[in-house]
């Protein structure tokens, strides 16, 4: 009966399958890098977020210390609530200044946090008071324009 | 002219009530398998030997497979991210499209054409020779000693080679994306952590992986037990299975992707 190599052969599909998904999870997947360990939760209140998308990283000098969890539209405020989850080993003082940045020029955009000098963290519900919204590409340009075109204006009265 | 436009309805008419009546006997035909996978699960070695035919031996052609297209995608890739400057993106994009879409629809579609085909051509060879009316007459199920073995081994096969064909894809897009054209290897895989979700990406590909497996076996299983029990029916049995799989499979990926990535 040559059940025997059949099963190691089955055996060795299964398992080499399983290992496939395992590579998948661990080595090009985010498993072992986002799920690990527990966070707080923070909101932030900006004028505008640009692109910023739900899942966003957060970063303080470049490292990534949490994510964004949800965002939602105050119809009062007309303002963007942004819910941060910081992973909880990470504490920040209570005047952090939250901007939205873009990785390189097109790139993703994400939360950096400033951190200030307040001796109190901020604490899981809390609100962060200073922000800064996303730099709005055409608005910058728009202004360098009309600031090219008020010297040229200067220039031409001279 | 008029005896002509009826007779064109009475063809549709007998097309659309066929279908029907087929869906029908196949929807039973699924349910009296699923009852009976009692004994495939029991005596477990009747299924491991068909996960042996139809796992183990179509590991080559989902290997080699898996590995071409994920070179293609490593050069496709590269000259079009070129274009933007945006290189290093080449990870996200070799790894998102093989764990969501071609990882799945492309192994399942080899699936249904190495594996599906072969359960179709042997189920109908049992019925030809009378096997099927045999072991009825031993007062054995063939539903329970055939056919649901098949399908479970097909079931079970199916993703594992699925993630298989996806991880040597990307596999085969590391080799030509950062071996041979020199992308940055840390960014490759960086990029590629930072964007691929395991919820979202990767398991939505082994849930449609799974449901694909569903399809291939029942559609091979089926035709092959309601094949004509002659030569020219066993092949053209054969045929139904590539064909009315590798359709489904296309059909219930639209499905699948509308109902798992348009939400934010």
């Amino acid at each position: 009966m040559s059940r025997t190599t059949l099963d190691l052969w089955v055996g060795f599909f299964v398992a080499v399958g399983l290992g496939a998904l395992l590579f998948l999870a661990l080595k090009v997947g985010n498993m072992a890098s986002s799920s690990s360990g527990d966070t707080y939760a923070i909101q932030a209140k900006f004028d505008n977020i640009g692109g910023l998308k739900v899942r966003g990283a957060v970063k303080s000098a470049g490292v990534v210390v949490g994510r964004v969890a949800d965002i939602r539209f105050d119809p009062e405020a007309y303002l963007a609530v942004v819910t941060i989850k910081v992973d909880s080993r990470y504490k920040f003082p209570r005047d952090t200044f939250a901007t939205i940045n873009t990785s390189g020029l097109l790139g993703e955009q994400y939360i950096g946090f400033e951190v200030g000098g307040d001796t109190e963290m901020l604490k899981p519900g809390d609100t962060i008071k200073k922000t800064q919204s996303a730099v709005v590409l055409e608005k910058l340009i728009s202004q360098f324009m009309f600031n090219k075109a008020a010297e040229n204006g200067d220039k031409d009265k001279k | 002219m008029d005896n002509g436009v009826v007779r064109v309805l009475r063809v549709i008419g007998r097309r659309v009530n066929a279908g029907i009546w087929r869906l029908g006997y196949a929807s039973r035909f699924f349910l009296a398998m699923v009852l009976h996978s009692g004994t495939a699960l029991r005596r477990l070695h009747l299924t491991i030997r068909e996960i042996y035919f139809t796992g183990v031996l179509s590991l080559i052609i989902i290997l080699v497979s898996g590995m071409f297209v994920g070179m293609v995608l490593g050069l496709q890739g590269y000259d079009t991210l070129s274009r933007y400057g945006s290189t290093e993106a080449l990870g996200v994009l070799v790894a998102l499209s093989l764990v969501r879409e071609l990882g799945p629809v492309v192994a399942a579609l080899l699936f249904a054409s190495r594996a599906g085909s072969a359960i179709t051509a042997e189920i109908g060879m049992m019925k030809a020779t009378e096997q099927l009316s045999a072991m009825e007459m031993m007062a054995v199920d063939p539903i329970a000693r055939v056919v649901a073995p098949r399908f479970w081994g097909g079931v079970i096969s199916m993703p594992l080679l699925a993630a298989l064909f996806s991880a040597m894809g990307i596999f085969g897009g590391y080799l030509v994306g950062v071996q041979l054209i020199g992308v940055d290897e840390g960014s490759f895989w960086s990029q590629m952590q930072a964007s691929v979700d395991f919820r979202e990406d990767i398991l939505n590909g082994v849930i449609k992986s799974f449901v694909f497996g569903i399809i291939v076996s029942w559609v091979a299983v089926f035709e092959g037990y309601d094949a004509e029990p002659t030569a020219e029916g066993v092949s053209g049995a054969t045929t139904r299975t590539v064909v009315t799989s590798s359709l489904a499979i296309l059909a219930a990926d639209f499905i699948l992707t509308a109902f798992m990535f348009t939400g934010a």
